[in-house]
Parts: structure tokens; sequence; C-alpha cells
């Protein structure tokens, strides 16, 4: 019988064994598909981690390096190149390889950290022909980063998120000709210091409010038409723009990986695509934990991590018999501007002094001021912001004190000035 | 007066850089922004990731970076040097890979085992 069984071994698995073991569990297990422990770090070759945890700028193989390092030589057992098929009420987990065939592993406590995968050409119905040279970002990544294949050689990118503008400039470095970032919204998805150091530094083109309206090539991709759009996201006629290219690489969004999740009846919110979690990272399952881009789709590798620290050491409370599940449950409900919070579920009174809520808007906000009001329309919390914008997750702290005068469930919203 | 963005840190600042004032910024919230948005606009820098070719290792590639940045116009110069490199593998994280990439100053180190 284990203590934890962790699914996924990349920052969020790797994090939460950390915690685990630092709250004196002995029995920790992370299950992981690939075979090698760091998940999506080991392609994300680039430099920034790690600025919130460990207070330098490492890249992505130094990042996992650091917390696999500090899980050597202790009690976690890691198992490699094994899939885990399914999760049981019990917490049984069942997992398969090629070694010890097919497995039914007990455990006291699951967390969930299979992280998230890349919308597709089909999530997004590109029209044109199935020509070979569109890849995902990801994909276009880890060949290059990896196994050390170039993809293409002129280059058009769609959508403007982090791991496109990343292989804009990773791409350029290597000798290709990015011709293009073309962003359907009207602004970026992407950071600011990634817009400025991946596209601006080597002077390539970020069309905003513009798409993909073509693909052309029999074999191979041979050009992408691309058109402005409207507020409604309809491509103008007349705007067409043809680039001649060979690549096109796809930013469109992450969508977090709960097959496993979805099959043992946990609770999933539509908005994050995520298990709902109450503030200390339960799911709707006693005793299962989430943490990562499995819950919702982080910025930063730092933030997945301190997460997966509040997720392990839940789990750890879990483990050693503390209980929340007859407390009083408030819903944290979203305002239009807000697309969803995370934690969406709070259990009261908090054993905290306060409660971090995480939350993405879906537009830009100037200055603004965040509102977290309750039923009554008493203002609990306020926050001031010079700029909020749908990239970057923002994060408020909610005192308990003021959580136990709130009325009712809570909301939270944006009031530009 | 130029405006920038921060690279510093995922923050990104926006900052305002004053030339004919000494190159004053404000607009950072850490020292960091001071520093970049002044070095910015004279002698930018940058530290560089990729590649280089591995033997014997669980993967072709070995990620390298430099261990501090090196001046930005020398970026791809730089990958040339790194696209004759082949090392062997047992290679550890901080093992330098090129010491004093291009007379910069800068060691090109592994940024895992393999």
């Amino acid at each position: 019988m284990y203590d934890v069984i962790i699914i996924g071994g990349g920052p969020a698995g790797l994090a939460s064994a950390k915690a685990c073991l630092d709250k004196g569990l002995e029995k920790v297990l992370i299950v992981e598909r690939d075979k090698e422990l760091g998940g999506i770090l080991n392609q994300c070759i680039h430099n920034g981690f790690g600025l919130h945890m460990f207070k330098e700028e490492l890249t992505g193989p130094e990042f996992a390096g650091r917390f696999i390092d500090m899980l050597r030589d202790t009690k976690v057992e890691v198992m490699l190149d094994t899939m885990v098929l399914s999760i049981e009420d019990d917490h049984t987990v069942h997992v398969i390889n090629t070694v010890n065939g097919y497995q039914c592993l007990k455990a006291k406590s699951i967390i969930l950290a299979m992280g998230c995968r890349e919308r597709t050409r089909g999530a997004i119905a590109i029209p044109g022909t199935r020509a070979a040279g569109v890849f995902t970002a990801g994909t276009a990544q880890r060949y290059m980063n990896i196994d050390g294949y170039m993809v293409g050689k002129r280059v058009v990118i769609l959508g403007s998120g982090d791991i496109g503008l990343i292989m804009a400039r990773r791409m350029t470095l290597e000798g290709a000709k990015v011709l293009a970032c073309v962003e359907i919204n009207p602004y970026s998805g992407g950071l600011a210091r990634n817009i400025k150091q991946c596209l601006e530094d080597f002077n390539i083109p970020l069309y905003l409010s513009h798409t993909i309206t073509d693909i052309r090539g029999e074999n191979r991709v041979e050009g992408v038409t691309v058109s402005k759009v409207d507020g409604h996201f309809q491509p103008i006629k007349g705007t067409e723009m043809y680039f001649d290219c060979d690549t096109v690489l796809l930013s469109v969004g992450l969508i977090p990986e709960n097959e496993l999740s979805k099959a043992a009846n946990i609770r999933i919110d539509p908005r994050t695509r995520g298990p709902v979690v109450y503030e200390n990272m339960e799911t709707s399952a006693e005793g299962i934990f989430a943490c990562g881009n499995v819950v919702h789709v982080h910025d930063l590798a730092d933030n997945v991590a301190l997460e997966a620290k509040k997720a392990g050491e839940s789990a750890a409370e879990y483990v050693s018999g503390l209980r929340r599940a007859d407390k009083k449950v408030v819903e944290i409900k979203t305002l239009p501007g807000v697309g969803y919070t995370v934690p969406q579920h709070v259990r009261v009174p908090l054993d905290n002094k306060f409660v971090e809520v995480f939350f993405r808007v879906n537009r830009v906000f100037g200055n603004s001021v965040i509102l977290v009001k309750d039923e009554k329309d008493n203002v609990i919390s306020q926050f001031k912001r010079e700029f909020i914008v749908p990239g970057s997750m923002e994060k408020i702290i909610i005192p308990k004190v003021m959580l136990e005068k709130a009325e009712g469930n809570l909301t939270v919203s944006v009031k530009e000035d | 007066m130029t405006e920038l963005i921060c690279i510093g840190c995922p923050k990104g600042c926006h900052l305002k850089v004053d030339e004919e004032n000494g190159y004053k910024v404000t607009g950072n919230s850490c020292p960091v922004g001071a520093e970049y948005g002044a070095n910015e606009l004279r002698n930018p820098t940058r530290v560089l990731t990729s590649t280089v070719r591995i033997v014997g290792g669980l993967h072709d590639c070995l990620p390298v970076r430099t261990n501090k940045p090196i001046p930005k116009p020398l970026l791809l110069e730089a990958m040339a040097q790194l696209r004759n490199i082949e090392v062997k593998s047992p290679v550890r994280m901080g093992d330098v890979i090129i010491e004093n990439l291009l007379g910069t100053g800068a060691d090109v180190i592994a940024t895992r085992n393999m």
C-alpha cells in the first residue's frame, strides 16, 4: 500500500513528490509514461524557469534537474515507461508497462499531475490541403530539441502562445526563416517578454486579429493565406496575404489531459477543462488531489511547482487522517470578463490564514480593480492592477478574516476605471 | 526616451529609458529592469540556449546554454560554433562544452545530465 501515487513525472509530479517527502510520507510512487522524469521541461531548453522557486534563471532541463536531484537517494519510487490505465474509487491505480505487465496498485491518496496537450489543426479546423509540414509548436520543439531534426525552412506560426513564440526564436537561430506569427485575437496569448525576445529581436512580424484561411501544397506545405478578421473572428474579404512557406506551426492553446479523471467520475470544470478543486487542491473525489496543467494551464513552471507543493502537502495531511469533507463549501463564481477561478470552491472555516485564488481574464483590462463580493454585494476584498491581460494568470489573496465575514457564495469580477 | 519591455522576468515591466539623462530607467519594479534598460540600448545581451550533438546518450541532442549573457549581434555566429560540436556521453549538468565562446568570456555549459 502506497501513501501517495502521483500520476505524471513533470514539474507538477516532481514538486508534489518533494512536498509529500517533506511532510514525512514514506511510501510515495511517481508513475511516468516517458522514459525519463521531467515531462515537457526536457524539451523546453530555453531559459526563464526558476526565478520564483530558485531565485535564478534556469532552463527547463535544469529546473527539472533540480527537483530530480532533490528526490535522488530518497524513498520516492519511480516507475518509468508506464501507463496508468484507470483509477478506482478505492484509490487503486491500474498501470501497465513492458517489464512488470499489468499491475493494480493501492494507495491512500492519489495526486493527478498529467499535464496538458496541445490543440491541433483538427481542433481549430483550418481549411486547405492535408500537406505535410503542419506541426503543433510543441511537437516541432520535441523534434528539434530532443531528436535533432530541423522541421522546416520557411515558417509561419499560427497563434502567439508562448511555445509558438519560443519556437519562432529557436527556428530562426537554427537557420530557418520565420515569416510571420499570426494571432486571431487582438492581443497576444504569450508573455510580453517573449514577444520582445523571440519576435522583435529577430524582426519577425506579429499580425494581430489575423488568421490562416488556407493551407496550400500537395505533399508538403507550399504556402498559406492569411486574412484579417473582424470582431467576430470572421475573415475579411480583400485582406488576404500569401506567404510562401513549407512549414506551419500551431500554438493555439493547450488542453488539460483528463481522460483518467473523467473515467474516474471526477468533476471537471468546462471552463478550465480540469478537475474542479478546493483550496487544498482536492478534487470532487475525496483523497484525490490535482495540480499543474492538468487543473488549468499555467504560464510558468514555477507556479505549477508552487501549486504542486500545495497538493502534495494536502495529500500528506489526508494520509495522516485529516478530513475536510464535512466543512461548509463556499463557491467562487465569476462575472463576465473573468474566465475561471482556481480553486472553484473553498471550504470554511479555512485552516490557513488566507486563500490564494488564481484566475484569467478573457479580454484586456487597463487600470482596474479586482472585486471579490459576497451574495449581499459586500466587498470582501479588492485589488488594484495597472493592466490585466488574458496571457498572464492573475493571483489574489483573500484573508481568512475577510472570508469569514462573507455571506453565501463569492463572485470575482474586474472593473475598469 | 525609449520604451522597452523588460525581459528580466515573466512580469514584463514597461520600461522607459532616458538616453539623454545617463540612460536612467523608470517603470521598472526591480534592479534587474534598471540594468536591462540601461544596457539594452547600448550593448544588448542575451543568454543563448541551444543543443549540441551527443553520442552514446539517451537522446541525440544535449541541451546547452551560455553561463552568462553574450552580445546579441553574436548570437548567429555562436550558433555556427555549436553546430560543429559533438560530445560523448556521459555529460553532467554544468560541464563546460565550449570555453570562452567567441572571446566573450562566456562558457557554453550542459544543462542536463546525459
